[in-house]
């Protein structure tokens, strides 16, 4: 596939790896943001390829990983509610609350449907308009102008059976959480290249500048990941502590700026609290006051609800890459992907998950 | 197979019976029964064992031990790209019961109606079952039908089981797996999984990536005439390649090594499954079957099959090895290796 | 955190008054709403996520990364050779 194949030649890879060798005099620990790098990167054993100078930690990237028990518990008593249908990605579907997860509400009668992209929701309130159709939006800087404009399309249509439970997440204040930990390790960045799409890069300048690290946006296929890192590693080296873009063919300075003013139309910056890291000020978006009658939380009562997190899982600890999933004394025993204890074992790019599926370890 | 829909008209017309749709009383045993049974079901799979409408076939097997197996399926939609409920329900029979490398003798089918299915529907249904038994060789020899209420069912529910008899010092097992064996994959991996998720609601494509739907009992025959060594035969459906492989690797207490660039994905597949996040490793496959072989005979094998048309694209793609038992590894594009565990859960597809 | 796939626009057309493209993916073709890249037009390569097109991709500058990355390649690989003793023939 064009844009696919020439970013996962071997030969190239091999090259590029040699140059990350040549370049890193020293050990580096480098924190790729998204989970779908994680995934690339165990899926192509690109840890293993690396240098042994060069470390790299798993990033908070990944949704379905942060978003709130809480969220999702309240989502899954909306699900289960008669005259509604309730809508989210795969991803979200296996996600377990505190007892329960979609599939179960499902399994006791709830209507709850996979949909890829967020207009299938609103399609589905436009079909059924007896029925209450909510969305759960979750995602990045990526996936909010998608859901903010399945809002303004349902209020431009008028239909007011649509709404979405949001909880919508944004990188650079995680990035400044990650970096102004005292525990921190993290000497540069792979920033999240299709975030950078939307976001482009200006706004990772000041984090660079301030905390002292390059941050480089990079692609997610295997020459991508390299090129991400080599860049890193040269700027590394070299003491330089800018914004180096690396994901050339997908992310302008400027990013997309048709796509950020429908997100601001629909949403605004909140306090978020991401599951097993805290609450991060700044971090979030929810739906403006003005448009309440989309907020699923608002027009269904689903307060109250109070959670609890498995005192045994780290998913925390792994999401700030403090640690590393083996370190997790549960990992691959009580918690597997059959029975995740905590969300980074859950999504397919979590990295509890994408180590169980793809480490090394075990094959000796 | 796909083209029986097109057999409308011609070679397999619709019969003109009192209703359009199923009713509850087309299972009750009076006669609406009969009239759907004699009209509709007989005509398609016509033989003299049916014909008798026995409550049972009575067969005279060959010599051999007995294969027996039962399928039940329930696919939605019914009809996509490729094939629909009723060839899948012959071939995925016909395959589980050959993987044993016996000769498919007969099946038996069972339906499941829900009341208010067009008989246009179920007459699309019965002459894709007839076409795929024809294609495969084998004769329905009873059967049944039942009806459940509107809403109890998803149009049609099909029960099949197949016996077979297998040839005499033929024993194959997924245990009998030997470090240097060769493993042979006969194809294209997700073409059936793909097929039914590009169709479903909710995820908006626009084109057909086809089934793979197939009967496997000539491709096994072929290939036990060129090598009657073969270890073992599966056919990846559920669970896709990936689970066929474990089970390979835990039966036999071996380590199972894969070349990911050598498996098989055609373009279009590859592409929906790139959209949607899955790996083809565990999507589901009807017309594939791997095998194991010794390393001397994998050639014979290889040949075997690409001559064969449900073989074409047959290709070694890995290795058994002594090393980490019950584990099946798989060497990347780049060289690194990495675990292919079996799948969680469902294939859903992802944003991220 | 967010898969998105490149593919090319075969057709545009609106719907529910929004912008949309029929999608070629090697062969599958899904939809996406194109509100976002107003310009893309058929022929044009775009990075689908989630049914929306985030961006249309930049042949120019990615024929210049990877050319770059490849001369770098083979920069590398005749220092290689030059380190091994020449080239064997």
């Amino acid at each position: 596939m064009k844009y696919l194949d020439e970013y996962r030649d071997p030969a190239l890879a091999r090259r590029l790896l040699d140059e990350i060798q040549r370049t890193a005099t020293q050990p580096w620990v480098i924190m790729e943001i998204c989970g779908g790098q994680t995934h690339s990167i165990l899926r192509n054993g690109i840890d293993q390829l690396l240098p042994e100078t060069i470390e790299l930690v798993h990033g908070p990237g990944c949704p379905v990983c942060v978003t709130p028990l809480e969220t999702i518990d309240r989502a899954l008593a909306i699900a289960a509610r008669p005259e509604v249908i309730f809508t989210s990605f795969g991803d979200m579907l296996r996600v377990p609350g505190t007892r329960d997860d979609l599939f179960r509400v499902k399994s006791r009668g709830g209507d709850v449907r996979m949909v890829y992209s967020p207009l299938e929701a609103v399609h589905l309130a436009r079909e059924n308009p007896q029925r209450e159709v909510v969305f759960l939006a979750v995602g990045f800087e990526t996936t909010a102008p998608g859901n903010a404009m399945a809002i303004q399309q349902a209020r431009a249509e008028g239909l007011e059976n649509f709404s979405e439970i949001v909880s919508h997440v944004l990188v650079p204040p995680a990035m400044e959480a990650i970096l102004s930990s005292p525990t921190n390790r993290v000497q540069g960045f792979l920033a999240a290249g299709h975030v950078c799409a939307i976001m482009g890069w200006k706004e990772y300048e000041p984090i660079a500048a301030k905390y002292g690290v390059p941050i480089v946006p990079t692609g997610f296929e295997p020459i991508d990941i390299l090129d991400g890192i080599l860049k890193t590693v040269q700027a590394l080296e070299a003491g330089d502590a800018t914004v180096h873009n690396a994901y050339l063919r997908a992310v302008k300075e400027q990013g997309n700026p048709a796509a950020r003013t429908v997100v601001d139309a629909i949403y605004e910056v909140c306090d978020r609290k991401w599951r097993g890291i805290g609450t991060i000020p700044g971090s979030g978006l929810r739906i403006r006051d003005e448009l309440a009658a989309f907020d699923a939380e608002k027009k269904f009562d689903v307060g109250g609800i109070s959670t609890e997190e498995p005192a045994v899982c780290i998913a925390g600890e792994i999401l700030q890459g403090l640690k590393k999933p083996d370190e997790c004394p549960a990992f691959g025993k009580e918690c597997t992907p059959t029975h995740p204890l905590g969300a980074t074992m859950v999504s397919s790019e979590g990295a509890c998950a994408a180590y169980f599926r793809y480490s090394r370890k075990g094959l000796s | 197979m796909s083209d029986a829909a097109n057999m409308d008209g011609f070679s397999c017309p619709l019969p003109i019976l009192e209703h359009d749709t199923v009713q509850l009383a087309h299972g009750a045993g009076g006669s609406l029964s009969a009239d759907l049974i004699d009209k509709m079901i007989v005509p398609r799979f016509s033989n003299t064992v049916l014909d008798a409408l026995e409550d049972q076939a009575v067969l005279t097997l060959p010599a051999g031990r007995v294969a027996f197996s039962t399928d039940t399926f329930v696919v939605s939609p019914l009809f996509f790209p490729g094939g629909d409920i009723g060839d899948l329900a012959i071939n995925g029979t016909v395959n589980d019961v050959a993987m044993s490398g016996a000769e498919v003798i007969a099946l038996s089918v069972g339906l499941v109606l829900e009341e208010g299915l067009p008989m246009a529907d179920l007459h699309r249904v019965l002459c894709s079952m007839e076409a795929a038994a024809k294609k495969a060789g084998v004769k329905i020899v009873t059967g049944d039908t039942k009806v459940v209420g509107k809403g109890q069912g998803d149009g049609i529910y099909i029960n099949t089981s197949g016996i077979g008899v297998v040839p005499e010092g033929l024993n194959l097992t997924a245990s009998a797996l030997q470090p240097g064996d060769r493993i042979i994959l006969s194809g294209t991996l997700a073409d059936h999984g793909m097929a039914v998720m590009t169709v479903r609601e909710g995820l908006s494509f626009q084109s057909a990536v086809e089934s793979d739907s197939a009967p496997l009992n000539g491709l096994v025959k072929a290939v036990l005439e060129a090598c009657p060594n073969v270890r073992t035969f599966r056919d990846p459906t559920r669970g896709g390649a990936a689970t066929t492989l474990n089970e390979f690797a835990q039966s036999s207490k071996v380590g199972i090594k894969l070349d990911e660039t050598v498996i098989p994905v055609r373009p279009d597949v590859r592409g929906a499954c790139e959209i949607l996040g899955i790996d083809p490793l565990y999507v589901a496959n009807e017309g594939k079957l791997i095998c194991a072989v010794p390393a001397g005979e994998a050639d014979a094998v290889l040949a075997a099959m690409q001559a064969h048309e449900f073989g074409a694209d047959a290709v070694v793609i890995g290795e058994v090895v002594a090393e980490h038992p019950g584990i099946v590894a798989m060497r990347g594009a780049l060289g690194a290796e990495r675990i292919v565990d079996r799948p969680v859960g469902l294939q859903l597809p992802r944003i991220c | 955190m967010c898969l998105a796939i490149p593919g090319k626009v075969l057709e545009t057309y609106e719907e529910n008054g929004l912008p949309m493209g029929r999608i070629d993916f090697s062969g599958a073709q899904n939809t996406a709403c194109l509100s976002y890249t107003p310009e893309a037009e058929v022929g044009s390569w775009v990075i689908v996520h989630a049914g929306f097109a985030l961006q249309i991709l930049n042949e120019e500058e990615a024929q210049a990364s990877l050319k770059e990355l490849t001369r770098l390649a083979a920069f590398m690989e005749a220092d290689a050779v030059q380190e091994e003793g020449g080239p064997k023939s």
